[in-house]
């Protein structure tokens, strides 16, 4: 009754390729953008934007950067922590090296860096298929973490290879509580963002999920597979290194390179399967259950129960919680929470009065 | 020479060790499609499982620790753990997701890698454990003496069960009738199907082979390094194997297990000194990476003709 495009009408072609075509929809959109950047920042606390909105935003993005590849073009990817990895060192070298380089400059070249290595270690999906790429994939996980460390050049001859954020200003404004950094990384988020989701709705995301669905078919009717697909890992790199850079300046501060191993590979991974493979919002759903699981987990069991339980096996309970949930959540849904969400929409439209 | 040779076997003896990992992969996808990310935690866990048995048993059954009753007893209700937990997942996590894409049954395997890591230490704790076979690790003299090598006792009797085991499953893949169902669901799941072959069945003896398998590779490798947490690491020692010899074939993990045992540890040696080191975590895979290129399904993959 409420949610049902009956009398909306379109009367240009502007109206017709619009992102959200329901009027109900541009309002839902405009008025969670509204709160997000006017109302968010006042009422959430420290915690919550440091360890919960700050985190749910990156991850969001780095894991609507490996949904480009993965869910869009169709090439399974494990090495997404470590384009991560080439987004953030590429940043702090830009903004070490060159004096008085603006961040977003430093961020846009970092993601560049990543863009530039995800063709390189792209270039085996032209011949690599499946689950072969996917290990592929792995060599570049593994490589670039350990040049990282090696070669102290990249992180100043630091011990480790540990690097510490630089500060961040932009036109005079100092980027340091949280609320700013929230609201810096919810503008670069959105912006990608949307520009993510018109990629995947004109040719360009076309041209990926063609390949997706059968890239020999998609190489008949006329469709380059070489520049496809490496288009697919540049851009999905570039999105990964953005996200690296965000989660070295804007919510760890100091981070190395071992962080950026194999596990939080996985963890991307995971936000795309649960949140919804092939849907820009899926990402962002499946990041904040990700982030938020292990805090509910965590407080479940250092709460109430945690009097009665010893550290060690609660942690083993964490583990075991959270592995059977993401069995279940694939059992039970398996094209993940963004699909609910679809299906919620089907049933609005009909409601009150299904029949 | 001596030393390059010395290198050489060491690494030929490590890469059977991989094949021994690789191969529990190999069984699963063969037989059901599923990439079973999962495999090292079964390692971790089947090794975990035989060192508690061992410890608890005495208390229970008055056999002294170290006895080959003890052994014994533990052995088999290790692997009986390992049949259990294997006819478990096949009924509660593969069989409601029959026909799904391959990523999401890729996902739910690492979904049970957490969930048996967090069973495995919960049951038996998470502090390291020595597991001692009652094979010591010291050279063979015999080739000291003679050849000037230094080649551990240890490797050579743990490769050659590994070689045993094969040679068991070989036989028994092509000898029994249970064998024939394994090899005919491995060709074809609906042929396999309509000739009577009672798929799940096959999927849980599967399992429960990946398990015996993923209990002597744990035993050796535990033996090795001790019993804890970084066994489950031994899943990423196996995959360059696996796309190496392919994901289909049984003597491609063991021809890629030796493939990748050898040149990574001459790596190591010849090349690492260049680099700084540290390269045997990246190189099996750089290395596999490039050997894919030249044959896209590995060594012995199945070659996949594409159709429209």
């Amino acid at each position: 009754m409420f949610y049902r495009e009956a009398g909306q009408f379109k009367a240009s072609y502007q109206a017709d390729s619009r992102i959200f075509p329901i009027r109900q929809d541009q309002i839902g959109f405009v008025a969670l953008m509204a709160f997000l950047f006017l109302v968010v920042p006042f009422i959430a606390n420290q915690y919550w934007l440091q360890a919960v909105l700050i985190p749910v935003l990156i991850f969001g993005l780095a894991a609507l950067g490996l949904n480009i590849l993965t869910g869009y073009a169709g090439q399974l990817s494990l090495g997404s922590a470590a384009f991560m990895a080439v987004g953030a060192f590429g940043t702090y070298n830009f903004m070490l090296r060159i004096d008085g380089m603006p961040f977003l400059v430093a961020i846009l070249l970092g993601g560049l860096c990543a863009a530039a290595v995800g063709i390189l270690f792209g270039l085996p999906s032209l011949r690599i298929k499946g689950f072969y790429l996917a290990v592929a994939t792995l060599a570049a996980q593994f490589f670039i973490v350990w040049v990282l460390v090696k070669f102290g050049w990249f992180s100043n001859y630091s011990s480790s290879g540990v690097i510490t954020a630089q500060r961040v200003n932009i036109l005079g404004i100092d980027f340091r509580s949280p609320e700013m950094k929230y609201l810096l990384t919810l503008t670069v988020v959105t912006v990608l963002a949307l520009l993510a989701k018109n990629m995947v709705r004109s040719s360009t995301g076309r041209k990926w999920m063609a390949v997706r669905d059968m890239d020999v078919a998609a190489e008949v009717i006329g469709i380059r597979l070489m520049r496809t697909k490496l288009q697919a890992f540049a851009i999905s790199s570039f999105y990964c290194g953005v996200a690296g850079a965000l989660y070295a300046y804007m919510y760890l501060g100091t981070v190395e390179p071992e962080g950026f191993n194999l596990d939080l590979s996985f963890k991307i991974l995971f936000m795309i399967i649960i949140g919804g493979v092939g849907s820009i919002m899926g990402s962002f759903i499946g990041a904040a259950f990700i982030v938020l699981l292990p805090v509910l987990l965590n407080v479940a069991f250092h709460g109430s129960i945690g009097a009665f339980v010893p550290a060690d096996l609660a942690s083993n309970m964490e583990l075991i919680i959270f592995g059977s949930l993401i069995i279940f959540f694939l059992i039970v849904e398996p094209h993940g929470l963004a699909r609910l969400w679809q299906l919620a929409k089907e049933k609005l439209r009909l409601w009150p009065f299904p029949h | 020479m001596t030393f390059f040779l010395e290198v050489l076997i060491g690494g030929l003896l490590s890469g059977v060790l991989y094949a021994l990992v690789a191969l529990g992969f190999v069984l699963i996808f063969k037989a059901s499609g599923v990439f079973n990310f999962a495999q090292g935690a079964m390692v971790f866990f089947a090794a975990l499982t035989f060192v508690g048995f061992t410890e608890v048993l005495p208390g229970w059954t008055g056999l002294a620790q170290g006895t080959a009753g003890n052994f014994w007893l533990a052995f088999i209700l290790a692997l009986s753990s390992m049949i259990v937990l294997g006819i478990a997942t096949e009924r509660v996590v593969l069989r409601p997701l029959v026909n799904q894409p391959p990523i999401t049954l890729f996902m739910v395997t690492i979904g049970l890698t957490f969930f048996i890591e967090g069973v495995a230490q919960g049951i038996w704790g998470s502090h390291v454990r020595g597991l001692n076979l009652g094979i010591e690790d010291v050279p063979v003299m015999f080739l000291l003496d003679n050849f000037d090598m230094i080649i551990s006792q240890f490797d050579l009797i743990a490769a050659g069960i590994a070689l045993v085991l094969f040679v068991t499953l070989a036989l028994l893949f092509q000898y029994t009738k249970v064998g024939r169902a394994l090899r005919a669901v491995a060709d074809d799941h609906q042929a396999a199907l309509s000739v009577g072959i009672p798929l799940k069945h096959i999927w849980a003896i599967v399992w429960s082979v990946a398990g015996f398998v993923a209990l002597i590779a744990g035993l050796i490798w535990g033996a090795r390094n001790g019993v804890q947490f970084a066994l489950t690491f031994t899943a990423l020692k196996a995959l360059p194997v696996l796309i190496l010899g392919g994901f289909t074939s049984v003597p491609g993990a063991i021809i890629g297990g030796l493939i990748i045992g050898a040149s990574e540890k001459l790596a190591e040696v010849y090349l690492g000194p260049f680099v700084g080191g540290g390269i045997e975590g990246w190189f099996p895979y750089i290395l596999a990476m490039l050997f894919l290129l030249v044959r896209p399904e590995g060594l012995f993959g199945e070659k996949h003709i594409d159709r429209v």
